[in-house]
């Protein structure tokens, strides 16, 4: 009787670890799962990616479609490729589609927004977006206020 | 002179004692296995006195620590008005660091101490030394299940206590301070990866349980046979898997996050 109370409660404290690491994965760290969805490669190229991290969204119309895979320079344009993984179920995207790095809120995240072009082709895996517009960065829209002020005077 | 001998001295003994434990444990894990029921019934046993019996007040420090923790960074965040992001500074402060770390110092004090003057009590009153008379080898009967129950024990003691104190924060941020439920969890969801945070806490937990109940075991075995000694070992056996837990915390801490 003992011993079987003792296996009971062992066997109970097992269920609990169990049920606090399914918590933690599940609910707390919902991220870690949705990076194994199946999805393919688009590269974008910006002047500047300035504040942009891995594993940032990548969002249509403001709903999450993937995510920033990596971040590198690439040396002959001297500009970031941003390497984005795209869920496989967005095969929509036209291929003039544009991206434009944002931010979430005043001082949020930044993540990448893709505004749909108008071809009828569709982004094909591992293809590149030229067409692009870059992180704003706080110092130059303050500077460029402070001379636009300064020449309507 | 006489200055420079006992810093020696103290040199020797601990580098001494550190290769003592060291061997300790080796013989203790590669004695020859008895048969695998009672190997397993006797960790089940030793899970049930270190793990279950840690179970309640891992739990209890969780509950108050998840609220305390809301408390206090809610008051922080408010004057940025950023009360939103007290999601993922709960989560990531706790999975990080005080899960593993808090859990670790309760573990000490519940059952290191135990273990240390259960294992002194044995010695004072020959019980290792009938064991050995009978034939039986005290490092595989006596020590090996308890140094495997602390090590299975810790990381599950630590998530228990992370999920605890992470739903005592979120009962603190809804009801009292007013935190829409949704951004609270929608936060800590974009900040807080499985494999870097929750398992990484794991590991670390995993390593306390090491450290901690082999530090115990030690302490325990090498008592001095009288309750002065015990009672020496004891407090030694806390203090320093306590003061063990947090340089470490702050060495695995630089290794996993540092960068």
């Amino acid at each position: 009787m003992q011993q079987k109370l003792i296996e009971i409660s062992v066997g109970l404290l097992m269920l609990a670890g169990i049920a606090a690491v399914t918590f933690l994965a599940l609910q707390v760290s919902a991220r870690g799962f949705s990076q194994n969805q199946a999805g393919y490669n688009v590269a974008a190229f910006f002047t500047n990616a300035a504040g942009l991290t891995d594993k940032a969204k990548v969002s249509l119309a403001g709903v999450t479609i993937g995510r920033v895979e990596s971040i590198e320079i690439i040396p002959a344009t001297m500009k970031a490729k941003v390497a984005m993984k795209i869920n496989s179920d967005v095969n929509y995207l036209s291929n003039d589609s544009t991206a434009v790095i944002q931010t979430s809120g005043v001082l949020g995240e930044k993540y990448v927004a893709i505004y749909p072009g108008s071809a009828d082709e569709s982004l094909e895996p591992g293809a590149e977006i030229h067409d692009t517009q870059s992180s704003m960065i706080f110092e130059d829209m303050i500077g460029k206020l402070v001379t636009n002020l300064a020449a309507q005077d | 002179m006489q200055q420079i001998a006992r810093m020696g001295r103290m040199g020797i003994a601990f580098t001494q004692s550190l290769g003592q434990s060291a061997l300790l444990l080796w013989m203790a894990l590669t004695a020859p296995p008895d048969r695998m029921s009672r190997e397993f019934r006797r960790l089940v046993t030793q899970l049930y006195f270190i793990g279950v019996n840690s179970v309640l007040i891992v739990m209890l420090s969780g509950l108050f620590i998840g609220m305390v923790l809301a408390l206090q960074g809610h008051t922080v965040l408010s004057r940025f008005g950023a009360v939103e992001a007290l999601g993922q500074l709960v989560s990531l402060t706790l999975l990080r660091e005080l899960g593993p770390v808090v859990a670790g110092l309760l573990y000490a004090g519940r059952a290191g101490s135990a273990i240390t003057a259960e294992l002194g009590f044995m010695k004072a009153t020959e019980q290792l030394s009938a064991l050995e008379m009978m034939g039986v080898d005290p490092l595989a009967h006596v020590l090996r299940p308890r140094f495997l129950a602390g090590l299975i024990s810790m990381p599950i003691l630590a998530q228990i206590f992370n999920a605890i104190a992470i739903i005592s924060a979120w009962v603190v941020s809804t009801e009292l301070l007013g935190i829409d439920s949704g951004s609270f969890w929608a936060n800590m969801q974009q900040v807080v990866d499985f494999r870097e945070d929750v398992v990484n806490g794991m590991i670390k937990a995993l390593v306390f349980g090491i450290v901690i109940t082999w530090v115990a075991l030690y302490q325990g075995y090498t008592a001095a046979p009288n309750t002065e000694g015990i009672n020496r070992s004891t407090t030694r056996s806390v203090v320093i898997s306590s003061l063990s837990v947090l340089a470490l915390d702050f060495i695995l801490t630089a290794l996993m996050f540092g960068d």
